[in-house]
């Protein structure tokens, strides 16, 4: 079956779908976004967590479709979607720019050079990423909460993050990172 | 495998009269499990995520009609006045990216005992709306589960919504893991004070083939608070009484040994959950009795 829907705001369509693929699967395999991890496939790791309509969802548990006509944003949309939100215009990641994003720049350990969602950034600048199979996921679960509870305690960050696994930092950083992140989304306003 | 997106509760109940062996996916934190894992390859999946119906509560002057796909996260945010236990309980379930998608309606329609809704909706008392082309009906919770991952519905029906009702007194929730979020539960249990009717109510998750009242603990405890004018005087509950319930609520278990616990381990978890919940939610109906005594 085909599926039409809009990923980081711009509209894709996806051909030869499977009738029980996943909405991970169409991202990864048929647009070519592998930013959305593939792990557990059963929701435990959230590794695949993606925004649908705005709501963070497994993407591994979200049938493809289930998706049509509806609004998914990917890691790799994360940079936009975060600037959209905070100048306020909308104007999407295209395809090709998602395929070719890269936490690169001109310095891959500091993030110079790049466009970063400041989630992204704080990840980075508090050590918060190590072998970064969890990040996409933790990045897009962090970065909802933020919008919505810009004054987390270490409860409301813990809870938030609760379905996200990381086996390699014990979660001490990326605490940190999401403290980060708050503190200076506190201070921009 | 054929994708059947149905627009509307008519549609959907027609594609499910026509094709019985349809395989509703609403949240999809269950069935999608188990397609990806292979346990599963239904000829048709009938979607549910467009029936807007589905997704609506309404909250009426006995009882809130909450829509078999209302995520647990709405549930948690806008419906715990009305029903603390399934608030409590939604919270408990795995993390917030399933609670964002999965609803007590999947919950009804696994019938898993471990589903973390129903001890709260034995508790609290319920009725589940479920409808077909031949019609709609009311199944009280109390027949809902038939078995092991089995209910009552007929292969054209499908779960509309449920018919919950309004907390008239303190209600609790409590589950058994090895950590606060992406646990499938030990053991569960909820508890509801009645003061209306003078009554309580219990609900086990995880402890037997179905979830199940413990109504010998519940009848003892009715006799106990009317015996002892409890209602009335608000005295703290007698350490006895708890733990004779604690005790009939143990002995309404009908638990397996498994990877998750033993079977004598969750017995004994229910027990303890039981006692500790009659203590929270009675201390809260004196702490409300006091408060209301002290505004006449």
């Amino acid at each position: 079956m085909r599926v039409n829907f809009t990923v980081n705001g711009r509209p894709q369509e996806a051909d030869d779908v499977w009738e029980g693929e996943s909405l991970l699967y169409v991202l990864r395999e048929r647009l070519g976004l592998p930013g959305s991890k593939n792990a557990c496939e059963q929701g435990e790791c959230g590794s695949c967590t993606v925004r649908l309509d705005g709501v963070p969802v497994c993407s591994c548990l979200v049938a493809a479709g289930q998706v049509e006509g509806r609004d998914v944003v990917t890691v790799e949309g994360l940079a936009d979607y975060a600037k959209a939100r905070s100048c306020g215009t909308s104007c999407g990641t295209s395809l090709d720019e998602a395929k070719g994003w890269q936490a690169r720049g001109t310095d891959s350990q500091t993030g110079e050079g790049t466009e970063l969602a400041p989630i992204q950034q704080a990840f980075i600048d508090a050590g918060a990423v190590q072998c970064g199979f969890c990040t996409p996921g933790l990045l897009v679960a962090a970065d909802e909460m933020l919008e919505h509870n810009p004054n987390p305690t270490d409860a409301d960050i813990r809870e938030a993050l609760s379905g996200n696994l990381c086996r390699c930092t014990g979660y001490e950083k990326i605490m940190d990172a999401v403290r980060l992140a708050a503190a200076r989304q506190g201070e921009a306003v | 495998m054929d994708f059947l997106r149905p627009a509307s509760w008519e549609e959907a109940l027609a594609a499910k009269a026509e094709h019985p062996t349809a395989v509703p996916i609403a949240g999809g934190t269950d069935v999608m499990v188990e397609i990806n894992f292979d346990h599963r390859r239904p000829e048709y999946l009938l979607d549910l995520n467009r029936v807007a119906d589905l997704t609506e509560w309404e909250v009426g002057e006995d009882t809130v009609r909450l829509g078999a796909s209302v995520p647990y996260t709405k549930i948690m945010e806008n419906l715990r006045a009305e029903l603390p236990g399934l608030a409590l309980a939604s919270h408990t379930v795995a993390s917030p990216q399933i609670r964002n998608r999965g609803g007590v309606g999947g919950n009804l329609g696994t019938a898993s005992p471990a589903g973390d809704a129903h001890p709260a909706l034995l508790a609290a008392g319920a009725e589940v709306e479920v409808e077909s082309v031949r019609g709609t009906r009311l199944i009280p919770i109390d027949a809902f589960y038939t078995g092991v991952k089995r209910n009552a519905l007929a292969a054209d029906e499908l779960i509309k919504s449920v018919h919950i009702k309004k907390a008239d007194g303190p209600q609790q929730y409590s589950k058994v893991g090895t950590r606060n979020a992406m646990v499938i539960a030990v053991c569960a249990f909820g508890l509801a004070l009645h003061p209306e009717t003078r009554t309580v109510r219990t609900g086990i998750g995880s402890a037997a083939p179905t979830p199940v009242r413990a109504k010998a603990a519940e009848e003892f405890l009715n006799a106990a608070l009317e015996e002892g004018g409890f209602w009335d005087n608000g005295k703290i509950i007698t350490p006895s009484v708890a733990k004779q319930f604690a005790e009939l609520c143990s002995g309404a278990c009908n638990p397996i040994d498994d990877v998750r616990g033993t079977a004598s381990y969750r017995r004994h978890a229910v027990g303890v959950m039981a006692r500790r919940t009659l203590t929270w939610t009675w201390e809260s109906y004196r702490g409300a009795r006091r408060h209301t005594e002290g505004a006449a």
